[in-house]
């Protein structure tokens, strides 16, 4: 009998950064989710993974299939509490994670955003790929991805609906146009933004549930008044590390509402009526009534 | 120097509608400032082009013009963007909210380190007053979009840093052309100062059509056909309709087994759950398994040649009528009543 051994071949190691963001969930606002002053009471809201960062780990978790030596890090800027998506993150797969928080990020615009971020992922150090939704449900502006590209000065691949190919060097992925696909192909470093229309992401591992499900930041430690040094010596998968501006080389200038070109002059709020029923007719002037209304209260247009 | 640049898009050989309307809107705003209109034009073989674009009112229109620059890729198309506004500092710069306009976008705004609001649905002149800083900056473009899942609107300012950049979707803004006999002047660009080999590292390996599927669940808007609507004809009001409004086309159960309509766009107990913010029933009649399934949306219309129908007991308005006559009627009065 012949015994034929193969040998290992050189397995590429991809280093990925997953970008996610934490984010009330718009798609359910009551009206006791307003504050008074017009804002939206974020804290009111269910705060959930961006539903399409979900679908940026599950191709960075296709990619690991195929090259197993490949380490997804999960990066994430907001407040403390962020680290719950992040948890999510290690339930579904993810290797390591980064929590980007500090008060000098508030009022960050999407350049300012991505301006923490790539400098971030400098600190992260060689990364080839990195991966992130279209855009979040609470902004839906699709900048980020792109932006954190330039600043990096990497090309980028937006509206991914799926890795074509992928070898050590190359890189083959369909992007979803208006009216059609189209497939491009980049080397590496780069970045990628998915669509929705990506495959969904694959549900939690039970074994990593049990594993992470303690995991946590040093402040979360902190705020419960555990004995935070042991638990970071004793389990250190369990201690999920924490940046704050001092951790990152940046200019602080271009952090936070300073950094922010763009300013919110004006917010108005979207009033929907009590539901009382109105009839009308098919005649011209009452359907241009009606169309009028809808557009100056801002349901359509 | 200070005048309007609009980021002009090829579909398939031919400019994009959106930046026709662009344009238009673009004029508007340079009668307001007093400042010149201008165009951008990238790509492949773009002589007499300009025919079309000057009627709009446009002073000046420049061309980078050159084989490499088609199909649209994002490094080559944003170096001669950057580098045309750094040269020529426009105050305010429009494009598309497209695949190609939200793509370009961001990675030119954060060259130039300007602010980018995306998918405006209104663009206004005015001032604004930094109480802090007791300054007060003139004629500054509002960017008007919808925020929070179209819950809020915001008023979107850049005080300091130029150009003012903004998006806007196909069909938000009118098109309209300013004088057919427009003159203005046409500059063709020197490529290669713009754009050099590095930026070609990405290549186009093939595209071709294939619609998307279908995603009726996160639609803010739903227009959805019963079998009332009375035929597969009558049904495509309904696309158009959506398309218009940005939302999709549901359907009834009825709808559906009468093949109007897919299975996949079936509404209702044994099919999708919808909660846009708006649900336009078509010819439903309102079977209690179809409410189920639209009965938590926010704004409910429904067109119904029949008074009686139950779903007419949970609609915000009722428009008695056939659907044949009516979604005409609404796309025309939409039409004239948005910008």
């Amino acid at each position: 009998m012949h015994v034929v051994t193969s040998k290992p071949c050189q397995m590429k190691e991809f280093q990925i950064v997953v970008l996610a963001k934490q984010v009330p969930d718009t798609r359910n606002v009551g009206k006791d989710a307003m504050k008074a002053d017009g804002t939206v009471n974020r804290a009111s809201l269910p705060a959930i993974f961006n539903p399409e960062d979900l679908h940026a780990l599950e191709q960075a978790l296709l990619i690991k299939d195929q090259f197993p030596g490949s380490k997804i890090t999960l990066l994430t800027m907001g407040p403390p509490r962020a680290v719950e998506i992040l948890r999510e993150g290690f339930y579904r797969g993810a290797d390591d994670a980064v929590l980007l928080t500090d008060r000098a990020f508030a009022g960050s615009d999407t350049l300012a955003t991505s301006y923490a971020l790539a400098c971030t992922i400098r600190k992260i150090k060689n990364v080839d790929i990195i991966i992130c939704g279209r855009q979040a449900i609470d902004g839906d502006t699709a900048q980020v991805g792109p932006q954190v590209a330039e600043k990096l000065g990497i090309p980028q691949i937006t509206y991914a609906e799926g890795i074509v190919s992928i070898t050590a060097d190359k890189i083959q992925v369909k992007r979803r146009l208006e009216r059609g696909v189209e497939v491009v192909e980049g080397s590496f470093p780069l970045l990628i933004t998915v669509n929705n229309t990506a495959a969904h992401c694959r549900p939690r591992n039970a074994k990593r549930l049990m594993k992470y499900k303690h995991a946590s930041t040093i402040s979360n430690r902190q705020e419960t008044n555990e004995d935070y040094l042991s638990t970071s010596i004793t389990k250190p998968h369990l201690s999920i590390k924490e940046w704050s501006v001092a951790d990152i080389e940046c200019d602080k200038v271009q952090l936070g509402l300073n950094g922010s070109p763009t300013k919110v002059k004006k917010v108005d709020n979207i009033v929907f009526q009590s539901k009382e029923s109105r009839s009308i007719d098919d005649l011209d002037e009452d359907i241009d009534e009606l169309m009028k209304e809808l557009i100056s209260s801002h349901i359509i247009g | 120097m200070n005048n309007i640049i609009v980021y002009c898009e090829l579909d398939e050989g031919k400019i994009a509608d959106v930046s026709f309307e662009l344009l238009t809107k673009g004029r508007c705003l340079a009668n307001q400032l007093n400042c010149k209109l201008e165009a951008l034009l990238i790509g492949d073989n773009l002589k007499g082009f300009e025919k079309e674009i000057f009627p709009y009112g446009v002073d000046t229109l420049y061309v980078a013009d050159d084989k490499r620059l088609s199909p649209y890729s994002t490094l080559p198309h944003s170096s001669v963007v950057v580098n045309l506004f750094r040269e020529q500092q426009p105050q305010i710069a429009l494009m598309g909210a497209t695949s190609i306009g939200r793509d370009l976008g961001p990675r030119v705004s954060s060259s130039l380190g300007s602010g980018l609001t995306a998918d405006c649905t209104e663009l206004e002149i005015g001032d604004h007053e930094d109480k802090k800083l007791n300054k007060v900056y003139k004629d500054l473009l509002y960017q008007i979009r919808p925020a929070f899942g179209g819950n809020i609107i915001a008023t979107i300012i850049n005080p300091d840093c130029r150009p003012q950049m903004a998006t806007v979707r196909e069909g938000v803004m009118k098109k309209e052309i300013a004088d057919a006999n427009y003159k203005g002047k046409l500059v063709n660009l020197d490529t290669e100062k713009y754009v050099d080999d590095t930026c070609f590292i990405m290549k186009v390996i093939e595209r071709h059509i294939e619609s998307s599927k279908v995603n009726i669940k996160n639609a803010p808007v739903v227009v959805s056909g019963g079998f009332g609507v009375g035929s597969a004809e009558n049904f495509k009001l309904l696309y158009k309709l959506a398309n218009m409004l940005g939302g999709e086309v549901g359907a009834s159960r009825a709808a559906v087994d009468a093949g109007y309509a897919e299975h996949e766009r079936q509404v209702g107990q044994t099919g999708i759950t919808v909660r846009p913010k708006l649900y336009i029933a078509c010819g439903i009649s309102g079977q209690i398994q179809h409410l189920a399934g639209m009965m938590e949306s926010s704004i409910i219309i429904s067109i119904n040649s029949d008074p009686n129908a139950p779903i007419n007991k949970i609609a915000n308005y009722v428009i008695n009528g056939k659907v044949e006559n009516v979604i005409p009627k609404m796309i025309k009065y939409y039409k004239e009543h948005t910008k």
